[in-house]
């Protein structure tokens, strides 16, 4: 036992590996290890060969489906928004030499039993059918206010206190309708549910800012994505951490958190032997998510999120044959608290062979039937050549101590 | 007229601890069979004999000119320790277009391993990847425990490319990666995503996060 690491980081997914780039960039003695034999975690990307293994053990992938390896199954959709904190994490620490981008094509929103795409120019948005023509005019007042808001000037402001004023007041003052206030807080503002309405009015200005600079940035919708899947990002940041001297292990089942008699961290527990470090860093199933609890609770249940991974063998319908798409139902539309979200990919960005879509449809559970509340979304996609349905749980940790 | 292209290259291998190794016994690389020394050879023709493992280099570049005049770019992704508990990440061989697989002829488990790294290119790169076998420290033929016949059969029947090298006194570095540089398809413009990203080759199909944000008032964000 004479190898002693500064940090050991349990798991391979995005925020793990980020973290372990970082710590080894700036010196620290980092051991990372994985109890599956792939990078990623729950945000992995898999192959045929793996998703088989994982969701149909036992059960061969069929040939019509391609080659192997084609494909990066996301486990977990996430669109980048382009200039959001991510990218300038990738920037800030250069990963972005390891991986290669593309634009998802376009973004798309749910309204009256209907998709239509959220305006990427003012051609687009004149034709909008979203709003009516005097909706158009009221909410083109609305965006022309957040573009020429200015802190410092308060002719900018129109006696609205962005601080103070909730979004509910700024609404109002516009005259929008109730439509377009989903769409606006929903598809640009990313708000999962309508909570936001009834709070100061500056966080959803930021973010709708965010997003209409992010749309500004490259054209075509706010987010991109990366080729071969959003399995490449831990990826990156893990060889980030091994160009630091980070010693990665996968395929190492990790069966304890060693603590001494005052429950301080000592090290990791893997078969017989154990390794020591001074700090452990890890994703909630390392630390006891999911299992009977016998001793300590380090982590608690968050809510659970559902999921289905639909094979398609064509674009989904109304969104103009895009290669790849995101389509946000809000929750008013269809009744719920939450939002749905699809995030559809193609062979486009080498996720996959060609002539196959992979659809993922998710949302917060409400219920005890989690996969009848995504039924909407599913309805969208046309004829559904295979799915497989995860219900994941999230957790947070227990207490929060200062770290590091 | 000369022609300039670029490929990715990443150098697979061996450290030998490999097999025997608990997650506890992390070994300083001496017994590792000299990926990244190839490198510094074959990049800034130096060699090292107490070099620590590859710290903070992310990839190298190294240019060989033919005899035509086509110059044949490298981007030489080293593998940074990442295999050595069998953790390397896919990342390295997507879109690589050659790889080198190392061993050390002094060891016969590293050509073992090393078959085992072909058979995964094999199944998971793209298949026009050029493989090549190299068996370095051939300076220490003394020790020599893997015999060249016993290498070149096995390269041959796996339609390998096949040399041995030493980083130390520099045999056969260059003539290695010569050899690669005219096995690879220079026909049509390749796709090492890497160089594409670092804007050295120009045309990318992809968006460039590096790329300042487009200026607010030029360009008017959604105005729905
Ligand atoms: C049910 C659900 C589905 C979503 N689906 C998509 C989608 O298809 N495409 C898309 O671009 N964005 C999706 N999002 C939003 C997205 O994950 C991010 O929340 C958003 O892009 C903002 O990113 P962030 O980095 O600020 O937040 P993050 O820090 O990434 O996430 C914020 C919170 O949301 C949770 N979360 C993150 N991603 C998901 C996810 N996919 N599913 C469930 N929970 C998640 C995290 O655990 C965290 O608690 C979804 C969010 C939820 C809750
Ligand atoms: N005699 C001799 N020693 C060599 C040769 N090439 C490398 N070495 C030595 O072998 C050891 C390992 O070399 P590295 O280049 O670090 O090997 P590596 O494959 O990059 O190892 P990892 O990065 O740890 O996987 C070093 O001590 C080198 O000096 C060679 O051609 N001849
Ligand atoms: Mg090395």
């Amino acid at each position: 036992m004479d190898e002693e690491y500064d940090v050991i980081v349990l798991g391979t997914g995005l925020t793990e590996c980020v973290l372990s780039g970082l710590l080894s960039k700036e010196g620290k003695k980092v051991l990372h290890m994985d109890r599956n034999d792939y990078y990623g975690g729950d945000s992995a990307s898999l192959n045929l060969t793996q998703l088989y293994r994982k969701f149909r053990p036992g059960q061969e992938p069929p040939s019509e489906l391609g080659r192997d390896r084609d494909y990066a199954v996301d486990l977990i959709p996430k669109f980048i928004i382009a200039s959001g904190e991510l990218t300038q994490i990738l920037v800030h620490t250069d990963v972005t030499r390891y991986l290669e981008f593309k634009q998802i094509a376009g973004s798309f929103v749910y309204r009256e039993g209907k998709i239509s795409k959220v305006p990427s120019t003012e051609m687009e948005a004149v034709r909008s059918p979203l709003m009516g023509l005097f909706e158009k005019r009221r909410a083109k007042k609305f965006f022309e206010f957040l573009q020429s808001w200015k802190d410092e000037d308060p002719t900018t402001h129109q006696g609205i206190n962005l601080d103070r004023d909730t979004m509910k007041t700024v609404y109002e003052k516009f005259g929008l309708e109730a439509g377009t206030q989903d769409f606006i807080g929903h598809a640009m503002a990313l708000y999962l549910d309508d909570d936001y309405i009834t709070k100061p009015a500056r966080a959803t200005y930021e973010r709708i800012v965010l997003y209409t600079s992010s749309m500004a940035r490259y054209g075509k919708s706010p987010y991109i994505y990366p080729l071969y899947g959003l399995g490449e990002l831990p990826q990156s940041f893990a060889r980030l951490s091994a160009i630091y001297g980070g010693t990665y292990m996968l395929d190492k089942p990790i069966d304890e958190i060693v603590t001494d008699g005052e429950g301080k961290f000592i090290g990791v527990r893997s078969g017989a032997e154990t390794v020591k470090a001074r700090q452990v860093i890890g994703d909630p199933s390392y630390f006891g998510a999911g299992k009977a609890t016998e001793g300590k609770v380090r982590v608690v249940d968050e809510g659970k999120v559902v999921r289905a991974i639909c094979v398609l063998k064509h674009p989904i319908p109304e969104t103009e044959d895009a290669d790849s798409c995101q389509i946000i139902i809000p929750q008013n539309q269809v009744g719920r608290r939450n939002d749905i979200y699809i995030a559809m990919v193609s062979s486009t960005h080498n996720v996959c062979s060609k002539g196959i879509y992979i659809a993922i449809v998710s949302t917060i559970v409400e219920t005890d039937k989690p996969e009848l509340e995504i039924a909407p979304g599913l309805k969208l996609l046309g004829p559904i050549h295979d799915k497989r349905v995860v219900i994941l749980t999230n957790y947070m940790p227990s207490l929060t101590r200062p770290s590091l | 007229m000369s022609k300039q292209f670029q490929f990715k290259l990443v150098l697979l291998g061996l450290a030998i601890f490999l097999y025997c190794l608990s997650i506890l016994n992390v070994y300083p690389g001496e017994s590792a069979v000299g990926k990244s020394s190839l490198v510094l050879r074959f990049v800034k023709d130096q060699f090292d004999d107490y070099r620590e493992s590859t710290i903070g280099a992310a990839f190298l570049t190294q240019t060989v000119t033919l005899e035509d005049q086509t110059t044949v770019k490298f981007e030489i992704w080293d593998t940074a320790g990442q295999e050595r508990y069998k953790s390397l990440a896919p990342m390295y061989y997507r879109n690589a277009n050659c790889a080198v697989v190392v061993y050390d002829i002094t060891q016969s488990a590293s050509l073992e391993k090393a078959r085992n790294w072909i058979r995964e290119l094999q199944r998971q790169a793209d298949p026009s990847i050029v493989i090549a076998l190299c068996g370095n420290k051939s300076d220490l033929s003394a020790r020599r425990q893997v015999s060249q016949e016993e290498a070149k059969k096995y390269a041959d029947e796996e339609g390998l490319m096949w040399g041995e090298t030493s980083a130390k006194t520099g045999e056969g570095v260059s003539d290695i990666f010569t050899a690669i540089a005219k096995k690879l398809p220079l026909t049509a413009p390749p796709t090492a995503r890497a160089s594409a990203a670092r804007g050295t080759t120009g045309a990318r199909s992809g968006v460039d996060l590096n790329k300042q944000p487009a200026d607010q008032n030029q360009n008017e964000p959604c105005n729905c």
